[in-house]
């Protein structure tokens, strides 16, 4: 049974979400528009580990009495499948984005259980040149660029509790409405420590299913959701929705997921069924894959 | 926590090797025990009743009470735990220590710190040659660890240093930094002739700068680095007044190019 809440259908369903390894690092800057700079071009390209190789996205901006190096800082998350691929992900991405971006640098974001390479990893950009630093416990590289030095944290933590897949399907009755429902989400989960959302502005249009009726394609459109097809499939969508966007959130705990989706749920019902989302519902599997349930009426609570 | 607490009697007769009263070696032992420990460095015997009066108490936490400058070797191979020394030290003190704190509120002799490892080590006073320095025939001086001296020290503090951080709040001798592996020394106060003599790699920071620079040192222009601000951060942590030699961009010379000349010596702009 749907349970309605002022207004805002909430689904009987849950979102299913798989355990996954993650990463964090603390970029800073001269000022805050360049750390941010680096951190948009380091997470670009991180939407989905089915073409990305990882998840990333911006956790929350630092002000500089929390950064390493008192300087304004962006806190980025970095999501995979696997060890491996997190290395690969984090070292080309803070090599080719980070590095590079004038005044940068790069530091632990972490604890985790165990370590991912980072300035130990990117140390050899220096030929030579680049220094090791060891004090208060830490170990820096500092190696040296056209502006000065980057200065770069030897390793970074990662943690194999991360969960990859929350999410929220926000559904109403006109592309303009989910829009507005959809971004008050993202601007209240956006507020919620440890989690990003991986998709364009944190908002993802194609959601997708596992599968596809062609040959070597992992996923394909999630037509149960999409409206233009009611009628031609069997459709989850009921004949006032219209429109339907999707917010997946990665996190570094089931908790902070859990924290984000009921942030979100509370967004969207307090903008209400006028100005918003008509129903949120969320994807799933049946149960069966993922180890994670989130039950939205468990979140509205 | 009721510190042990070691009180000299009188000024001993010949110098002393305190290396047994470390906080693990009292560790589960008795008065008795304890008392009867050698500390003698010549063939007459003294043991620690012969010198100190002994007032029981948690072997983590020791105080050594007295004018010491015989008092070598104090802090020896330390671990863990703390000791504080309300006078001055002979030779030697915090030598191997690779844990625990050492406070000394006098002055300390040649040596101090020698071949650290790890722990912090503070000089209220001031200190001999050699500071963190190895002993004849050891390949690497200070490897790890923390040294804080509140006044000067000798020459050639930091020589063959290869991890860890000194800092000197007074003045430095003649080549400090000599034969320098890597780590940090930072001198508040005017440095003598020929800082960072033979150095291959590390840092050091001179306040004031030295009486006579090596020319084998080439300069590399004045930056506001980000590196400094963590050391900056760090090092307020232990003093404020050294700190404040990083809060303005540093003038860097590279060398020592007699070698292979990846050290750095930083020097402030202005006067410590």
């Amino acid at each position: 049974m749907p349970l309605t809440v002022r207004g805002v259908r909430i689904d009987d369903t849950f979102a299913e979400a798989f355990g996954m390894r993650a990463t964090a690092v603390i970029i800073t800057a001269d000022s805050a528009q360049w750390a941010r700079q680096a951190a948009v071009t380091m997470t670009g390209f991180g939407t989905s580990v089915i073409g990305c190789g990882c998840e990333a996205g911006i956790d929350r901006e630092l002000p500089p009495r929390e950064t390493p190096d008192g300087r304004p800082g962006v806190r980025v998350l970095l999501f995979s499948v696997s060890t491996g691929e997190l290395q690969k992900q984090l070292q080309s991405r803070v090599g080719q984005c980070v590095l590079t971006s004038p005044g940068s640098a790069c530091y632990a974001g972490l604890k985790g259980e165990e370590r991912l390479k980072l300035g130990n990893a990117l140390r050899y950009f220096g030929d030579g040149w680049q220094i090791s630093k060891r004090f208060a416990g830490k170990h820096y590289w500092r190696v040296p660029v056209m502006d000065g030095e980057f200065v770069c944290e030897a390793t970074t933590g990662l943690t194999k509790q991360a969960v990859g897949g929350g999410n929220l399907i926000i559904m109403g009755r006109s592309t303009r409405a989910t829009l507005a429902a959809s971004e008050a989400a993202a601007r209240a989960i956006a507020a919620v420590p440890d989690v990003i959302m991986p998709f364009p502005g944190g908002i993802a249009r194609s959601g997708s299913k596992v599968g596809a009726k062609y040959k070597g394609m992992s996923a394909s459109t999630n037509d149960a959701y999409c409206p233009t097809l009611r009628g031609a499939v069997k459709t989850a969508l009921d004949a006032d929705i219209a429109s339907v966007l999707e917010i997946v959130i990665d996190g570094l705990s089931p908790q902070s997921v859990a924290s984000a989706m009921r942030a979100g749920i509370a967004a969207v019902v307090r903008l209400g069924p006028g100005k918003g989302a008509l129903r949120i519902g969320a994807g799933n599997y049946g149960g069966k894959l993922g180890p994670h349930h989130f039950h939205l009426k468990e979140l509205v609570r | 926590m009721k510190p042990l607490v070691l009180t000299l009697r009188a000024r001993p007769e010949q110098r002393l090797d305190l290396s047994p009263l470390v906080p693990h070696q009292l560790a589960g032992k008795t008065v008795d025990e304890i008392m009867r420990l050698a500390l003698n460095t010549t063939r007459r015997g003294i043991c620690v009743g012969d010198v100190f009066r002994l007032r029981m108490g948690e072997a983590n936490s020791i105080r050594i009470e007295g004018d010491g400058n015989r008092l070598d070797m104090v802090g020896h191979e330390m671990r863990d735990g703390e000791i504080v020394v309300d006078g001055d030290v002979g030779i030697q003190a915090g030598r191997l220590m690779s844990g625990g704190r050492l406070l000394i509120s006098g002055s300390a002799g040649p040596w101090a710190a020698s071949g650290m490892k790890g722990g912090q080590l503070q000089i209220a006073g001031s200190v001999g040659d050699r500071l963190g320095g190895p002993l004849a025939g050891e390949m690497a001086g200070m490897r790890g660890g923390v040294v804080l001296v509140n006044g000067d020290a000798g020459d050639r503090a930091g020589d063959r240093m290869r991890r860890g951080t000194i800092i000197i709040e007074g003045k430095a001798g003649a080549h400090v930094g000599s034969r320098m592996i890597a780590g940090t020394l930072v001198v508040r106060r005017a440095a003598g002739a020929l800082p960072g003599y033979l150095m291959r790699r590390g840092t050091i920071v001179l306040g004031v700068g030295c009486t006579e620079p090596l020319p084998t040192f080439v300069d590399s222009g004045t930056h506001d680095l980000v590196a400094m601000r963590l050391m900056a951060a760090f090092v307020s942590t232990l003093s404020a007044r050294a700190a404040g030699l990083f809060r303005a961009p540093l003038r860097r010379f590279a060398g020592d190019m007699a070698v292979l000349g990846k050290g750095e010596i930083l020097v402030a702009n202005r006067g410590g």
